[in-house]
């Protein structure tokens, strides 16, 4: 895998978890010490590694999780207006994963069965407070709900895949996962 | 004069009656599958095995090879349908893998491999497909189920059972088992039948064994479909 060329500036990376676990960006922390390499390639706007709240102009959004709640369509928009690319990173942005597991039940038993009849709960009831997202009645892939410009599926995607996806895409190349880099588990 | 047709601009011999798909896997060239059985006769639902052959899209597993066809199987195009083909089956039914004891021996997940399915790219269908555990052997989980009616003819024609049927059209399509209580407990099926080891994804799954050989360890994880598949048509 030839190196990403220097760009002219730094790209600028958002990144975010919607209805996902964190594992992919885990994964992400486990190209271990590309993290230099990449460092001098890009910066890094909104993102957990950043605590930046609000998404700005940024060339590339990193997005991990499907879309489960009214935040998360919330900001899978923001991350839509504000990025040139936008990507799904890993198994629950690409097809919901294992929130969308709860697809087939009504969100109501899904709440009642978690608040209210959950065993050792005493005067369970279901959380109402205005501010708190409200759920949606299915789990979603981002793909559903805004355009997006590429898909890096696994669960997580290994670290040698992120890279290699990066790298494709910093160097100007349409990123590709040969050699068994591709898996969706 | 062995008769013979071109296969992406190669000349493939092949015997009157015989397939394409035949023909073509004989002489080491791959062209995939996921409906077709060696053992049974085609049933042609998954279209996999697309090919143009004198301009027509057909399905090779299920079309006699004819002498001087041209044939376009490994092109950008058909390898697009293909991949096209593979996303419509993800959408339909419930497919996820970092959940699936199969994973990494599901013949479906292999070919998106082969073809670089990265999205799943329409809306999912996110159909209800209650699973049947009710077996001490063995557990259907139909939330997989890509309707290649391998199993269905295996356990007719091989184990002369007749456990499952497919039932029902279009979207509401589904397996049935042939019991009147629809449950798996209830009917003669075996973990020995060729049925309980047929099916090419995960619905028809053994109990007690899961993740015994781990993710990352499994067929498809150390080998493409594609180099498995011609190795078993050498063997
Ligand atoms: S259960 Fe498996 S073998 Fe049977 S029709 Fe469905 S996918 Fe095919
Ligand atoms: S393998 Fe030919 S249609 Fe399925």
């Amino acid at each position: 895998m030839s190196p990403a060329p220097v760009p002219a500036r730094k790209l600028r990376v958002a990144t975010t978890s919607l209805a996902g676990c964190f594992g992919c960006h885990m994964s992400f922390l486990d190209i271990d010490e590309h993290l230099f390499e990449l460092v001098e390639l890009i910066e890094f706007d909104r993102s957990p590694l950043t605590d930046i709240k609000d998404v700005g102009p940024c060339d590339i959004g990193l997005i991990e999780g499907g879309v489960c709640n009214a935040e998360n369509v919330h900001v899978l928009r923001e991350f839509r207006r504000h990025c040139k690319t936008l990507i799904a990173l890993g198994a629950c942005a690409v097809n919901g994963g294992l929130p969308a597991q709860r697809n087939h039940l009504p969100l109501s038993e899904c709440l009642r069965e978690v608040y209210q009849f959950r065993p050792g709960l005493e005067n369970g009831q279901i959380p109402n407070d205005p501010e708190l997202p409200l759920p949606l009645d299915k789990v979603r892939p981002i793909h559903e709900v805004v355009r997006i410009d590429y898909f890096l599926p696994g669960c997580p995607p290994s670290g040698p895949a992120i890279w290699k996806f990066l790298t494709d895409l910093i160097a100007g190349r349409t990123p590709r996962l040969a050699g068994g880099l591709l898996h969706y588990d | 004069m062995t008769k013979q047709f071109l296969l992406d601009g190669q000349p493939v011999p092949f015997e009157d009656g015989q397939t394409i798909l035949e023909a073509a896997r004989k002489a080491g060239h791959y062209i995939p599958s996921l409906c077709w059985h060696q053992d049974f006769p085609p049933h042609g639902s998954c279209k996999l095995c697309i090919v143009k052959a004198a301009g027509r899209h057909v399905s090779a597993c299920a079309t006699p090879a004819k002498e001087g066809w041209e044939v376009e199987s490994n092109t950008p195009e058909m390898n697009g349908e293909r991949r096209g083909l593979l996303q419509m089956l993800f959408v339909e039914g419930n497919h996820f893998c970092p959940s699936c004891e199969k994973s990494g021996n599901c013949e479906l997940q292999a070919l998106g491999y082969e073809y670089e399915m990265l999205t799943p790219r329409f809306r999912h269908f996110f159909p209800e497909r209650p699973v049947d555990a009710s077996h001490p052997d063995m557990l259907l989980d139909f939330n997989r189920c890509i309707f290649c009616e391998l199993c269905v003819r295996a356990s007719r024609d091989v184990d002369g059972k007749s456990v499952f049927a497919l039932t029902g059209r279009g979207i509401h399509k589904h397996l049935a088992v042939n019991a009147e209580s629809g449950r798996l407990a209830d009917t003669d099926f075996s973990k020995d039948d060729l049925a309980a080891r047929i099916c090419p994804v995960g619905v028809i799954l053994p109990k007690g064994r899961g993740f015994a050989v781990p993710i990352g360890e499994r067929t498809f994880d150390t080998e493409t479909i594609r180099s498995k598949t011609l190795k078993e048509e050498e063997s």
